[in-house]
C-alpha cells in the first residue's frame, strides 16, 4: 500500500490520492503541440462543445419529448415550441449543432487528408475519427426518427429498406429492425433508446479513444516536419520558449484553440437564431403519415453524397457502391502507399486528387438532393462511378510517388 | 496572410455547398408560382359592369335580406341569425356557410362581385361542377331581382362594406376566422372546424363537442374528398411566399384541388399569414430580440478571445 502522510493542503491531499499535477501535466501543460499550425488544428476543440452543446440541449429536450407515434410530433412542434420557456432555444441549437457538428468533421477530415495526418504512427487516431464519423452518423440518423414528421417516417422507410440488401431479400432482418412491417411505435422507441442512451455512449467512449490514439504520435504540423518532442520541450522548459518548436496545450494551444471557438461561435449563434431553416427540413413540419409519400424523399445534407452513390445504379449493384463508400475512408492509411506525410500540395498526383475528391463530393451531395432526371440522373451516375475509380486508383497514383 | 487565405478556401467550399443543397436544389425541386399581388384579373371581364358602378348600401340591405342572401348566411351585425347550426348546415351544403359581417372588408370588392354572380367561377372551382358531374355548386348563383343586375350586385356590396369593421380593426384571427376556418382546424390555437372549442366543465359536455365536430368533419370530407388539412404548422411547412401564393391561388401549385380560391384581398391575406405564423411559429419576436444579444455577447467573447491568444503567443513567437 502507498505511503500517505497528513496532508497539508486540500490539493495536496487530492494529490496524492489522485496524483492531480501529474494528471495535469500529461493532459495539458506537458502535452506538446507544434507550433508550426493554423486554425484547422482547432475543429477538434469546436467538435468538442459541438457535442457538449447537442448533450445538454438533448437533456433538456428530452424532459418534454414523449415517444410515442400519438404525440411525438405535437411533444416537438407545440409543447417543447410553443409552451415550454425557452424550449424553442434548445431546439434550434440542437438542431443546428447536429447539422453543424457535420460540417466540421468534413473540415477536419479534409484536413487529415490534406496534411497526411492519418500516416506514420497516425493510423488509429484516423481509424477511431471513422468510427467517429460512423457513430454520430447513426446518432444524426436515429435523432432524425424521433419529431415523427413526414421525412422522418419515410427516411426511416427508405433506409431500413437498405438493409433487405436487394435480390438477396433479407426481408425478416428489415422486420425484425423495425419490430413491425413498417415504421410505427416499435420502430420509434427503440431508435429513441439508441438515440438518447446506446449512441451517446458509445461516442463518448469513441471520444475518449480518439483523444489517446493523439498521446502517443502527437499532432501533425501544417509541413509535415519530423519534430522530435523529447529536445523541443526540454527547450521550452528551459526558458527558450521562442525557440521550441512546440508549445504547452493549456494555456499556450488552448488560448487559440478558444479564440478559434469564439470567432465560430458567432457563426453559430447566427445560424442557431437568424439562419435555422435549413436544419429543419419542411417536409417533416408535415405529421407522419404512411398513406402520404411526400413528392421529394431525400436525407439531411451531410448524408446526401453517399445516397447519390447508391441511386444511380440499380438496386444490388447499388447496393454494393453504397457500401464501398461506407467502408472506404476507413482504409485511407492502407490504400495511400506514399511515405511522404505532407501537405497534398507537395504530393505530385495526390495533390489533384485530393482537389476533384472534395469537388466530386460536393457534386455527390448537390445531385443527392435534386431530384433523379435528365441531366441530374446522368451527372449522378458519373459523379458516382469517378468517385470509385478514383479510390481504386488511389494506391496506384501513390504508389510512386516521389519522397517529397 | 496564410490562415486567413486557408479560412477563405473553407468558407468557399462551405458556401457552394449551401447554395446547390438549399437554394439551388429547392428551386428545382419546387413549382415556382408568380404571385399577381391578389389582383384576380382573371374576373376583370366578368365584373366590368359590377365594378363601373357605385353601389347604394340602403339598397343593398333590401338586396341582400329579400335576394336570398339570408336563406343560408347569417348576418351577426345585422342580427340576422344562421337558420340552423353549423352541424346541420354542413350536412346539407357540405361546408357552413360564412356569416357576412366582415365579408365587406375580409374579401376582394371584385371577387365578391364575381362570386355573386357566378361563385364557382369565382372560386375557381368549375373542374368539380361540370354539367357532367350533374353537381351544382352550393352557393346559388344571383340572377337579379328584376333591376339592372350588375347596379344590384354593386348595391350588395356596397352594403357588406358598411356593416363591416375597418381593415385597421380587422385582427388576424378575425381574417384567419372569416376565410379558413371553417374548413381547417389549427389545433395548436385551440380551433376546430367548428371554431376555438370551449373549456367544458364536464367530460361528457368536452365529448359531446368532438362528436359534433367528428359529424361535421364527415359532411366536409363527403363534399372535399378528404379532410382539409390542419393549419397549425403550415406556415413553417409551406413557408411564407408558397403559404401567400396558395391562399391567392390554390390552383396554380395544385391543379384541380377541391380547395377553393377564398378570394381575400392583399391586406386580409397577410393578416390569415401572420396568424398562421403565431400558431407555427409564436416565439419569433422573443428569438429575434435574444438572438440580437446573443450575437453582441458572442462578438465581445471573441474579441477577448483574440486578445488572450495575443498576449499567451507574445512569449511564443
Amino acid at each position: 500500500m502507498a505511503n500517505f502522510t497528513k496532508a497539508t493542503s486540500v490539493k495536496d491531499w487530492l494529490n496524492q490520492r489522485l496524483a492531480i499535477e501529474k494528471v495535469e501535466k500529461v493532459m495539458a501543460s506537458e502535452y506538446w503541440i507544434p507550433k508550426n499550425i493554423n486554425f484547422l488544428w482547432a475543429m477538434g476543440m469546436i467538435l468538442a462543445v459541438l457535442f457538449t452543446l447537442l448533450v445538454i440541449s438533448g437533456i433538456f429536450l428530452l424532459m418534454y419529448y414523449q415517444p410515442n407515434v400519438d404525440t411525438a410530433f405535437v411533444s416537438v412542434n407545440y409543447t417543447i415550441m410553443s409552451e415550454v420557456d425557452f424550449g424553442w432555444l434548445w431546439r434550434h441549437i440542437h438542431a443546428v449543432a447536429s447539422s453543424v457538428t457535420f460540417l466540421i468533421i468534413y473540415i477536419h477530415m479534409f484536413t487529415a487528408i490534406y496534411y497526411g495526418s492519418y500516416k506514420k504512427g497516425r493510423e488509429m487516431i484516423w481509424v477511431t475519427g471513422m468510427l467517429l464519423f460512423i457513430t454520430f452518423s447513426a446518432e444524426a440518423f436515429s435523432g432524425y426518427m424521433l419529431p415523427w414528421g413526414q421525412m422522418s417516417y419515410w427516411a426511416g422507410m427508405v433506409i431500413t429498406n437498405i438493409f433487405s440488401l436487394g435480390d438477396l431479400q433479407f426481408n425478416g432482418l428489415v422486420e425484425w429492425i423495425r419490430g413491425d412491417y413498417v415504421p410505427g411505435q416499435a420502430f420509434l422507441n427503440r431508435f429513441f433508446m439508441l438515440h438518447v442512451f446506446l449512441l451517446p455512449l458509445a461516442i463518448m467512449g469513441l471520444i475518449g479513444l480518439h483523444f489517446a490514439a493523439l498521446r502517443i504520435p502527437h499532432v501533425n504540423n501544417q509541413d509535415g516536419e519530423e519534430i522530435d518532442f523529447e529536445a523541443e520541450s526540454k527547450k521550452y522548459l528551459d526558458g527558450d520558449k521562442k525557440g521550441s518548436k512546440v508549445m504547452r496545450f493549456a494555456n499556450d494551444f488552448m488560448s487559440k484553440d478558444i479564440m478559434v471557438l469564439a470567432i465560430f461561435l458567432i457563426f453559430f449563434f447566427y445560424l442557431v437564431f437568424f439562419h435555422y431553416t435549413f436544419a429543419l427540413d419542411p417536409v417533416n413540419l408535415d405529421p407522419a403519415d404512411g398513406l402520404v409519400t411526400p413528392a421529394h424523399i431525400y436525407p439531411e445534407w451531410y448524408f446526401l453524397w453517399s445516397y447519390e452513390i447508391l441511386r444511380p445504379f440499380s438496386v444490388n449493384i447499388g447496393l454494393i457502391a453504397f457500401g464501398f463508400a461506407q467502408v472506404i475512408f476507413l482504409l485511407l492509411p492502407w490504400l495511400d502507399r506514399s511515405p511522404n506525410t505532407v501537405p497534398a500540395s507537395r504530393r505530385g498526383l495526390f495533390k489533384y486528387w485530393f482537389w476533384l475528391m472534395l469537388g466530386n463530393m460536393i457534386a455527390l451531395t448537390a445531385l443527392g438532393k435534386l431530384p433523379p432526371e435528365g441531366m441530374y440522373s446522368t451527372l449522378g451516375l458519373i459523379s458516382a462511378l469517378l468517385f470509385i475509380v478514383m479510390w481504386l486508383a488511389l494506391p496506384f497514383i501513390t504508389k510512386n510517388e516521389k519522397k517529397a | 496572410m496564410k490562415e486567413l487565405k486557408i479560412l477563405a478556401v473553407v468558407i468557399f467550399f462551405t458556401l457552394v455547398t449551401y447554395w446547390l443543397v438549399e437554394p439551388y436544389a429547392h428551386g428545382v425541386m419546387h413549382k415556382q408560382v408568380d404571385s399577381k399581388q391578389f389582383a384576380y384579373s382573371d374576373l376583370d371581364e366578368a365584373t366590368k359592369g359590377v365594378m363601373s358602378k357605385k353601389g347604394d348600401a340602403t339598397r343593398g340591405k333590401d338586396l341582400v335580406v329579400n335576394g336570398g342572401c339570408t336563406g343560408c348566411h347569417s348576418i351577426t351585425v345585422a342580427d340576422i341569425p344562421a337558420t340552423m347550426d353549423a352541424v346541420t348546415a354542413a350536412s346539407s351544403y357540405g361546408v357552413n356557410p360564412p356569416d357576412l359581417s366582415n365579408s365587406g372588408v375580409v374579401y376582394d370588392a371584385k371577387f365578391l362581385a364575381a362570386l355573386i354572380k357566378n361563385p364557382a367561377q369565382a372560386l375557381k372551382v368549375e373542374h368539380k361542377f361540370t354539367p357532367e358531374s350533374g353537381k351544382m355548386h352550393p352557393m346559388v348563383p344571383f340572377y337579379g331581382m328584376g333591376g339592372d343586375i350588375d347596379q344590384e350586385v354593386a348595391d350588395m356590396i356596397a352594403y357588406f362594406q358598411s356593416i363591416a369593421v375597418s381593415q385597421d380593426e380587422l385582427t388576424p384571427e378575425m381574417a384567419y376566422e372569416n376565410a379558413c376556418a371553417r374548413c381547417h382546424s389549427m389545433k395548436y390555437l385551440n380551433w376546430t372546424e367548428l371554431g376555438p372549442k370551449p373549456s367544458f366543465k364536464t367530460e361528457i359536455e368536452s365529448l359531446t363537442y368532438d362528436l359534433k365536430v367528428l359529424e361535421y368533419q364527415d359532411s366536409l370530407k363527403a363534399y372535399m374528398g378528404k379532410l382539409p388539412p390542419d393549419l397549425s404548422m403550415q406556415a413553417l411547412a409551406r413557408g411564407e411566399t408558397r403559404a401567400r401564393n396558395f391562399i391567392e391561388d390554390p390552383q396554380s401549385y395544385l391543379e384541380g384541388t377541391a380547395m377553393p380560391r377564398v378570394g381575400v384581398n392583399a391586406q386580409s391575406a397577410e393578416k390569415i399569414i401572420t396568424y398562421m405564423f403565431d400558431s407555427a411559429d409564436p416565439k419569433r419576436e422573443q428569438r429575434d430580440t435574444i438572438g440580437t444579444y446573443v450575437i453582441y455577447f458572442s462578438i465581445l467573447l471573441a474579441i477577448l478571445a483574440i486578445l488572450w491568444k495575443k498576449e499567451v503567443w507574445r512569449d511564443l513567437k
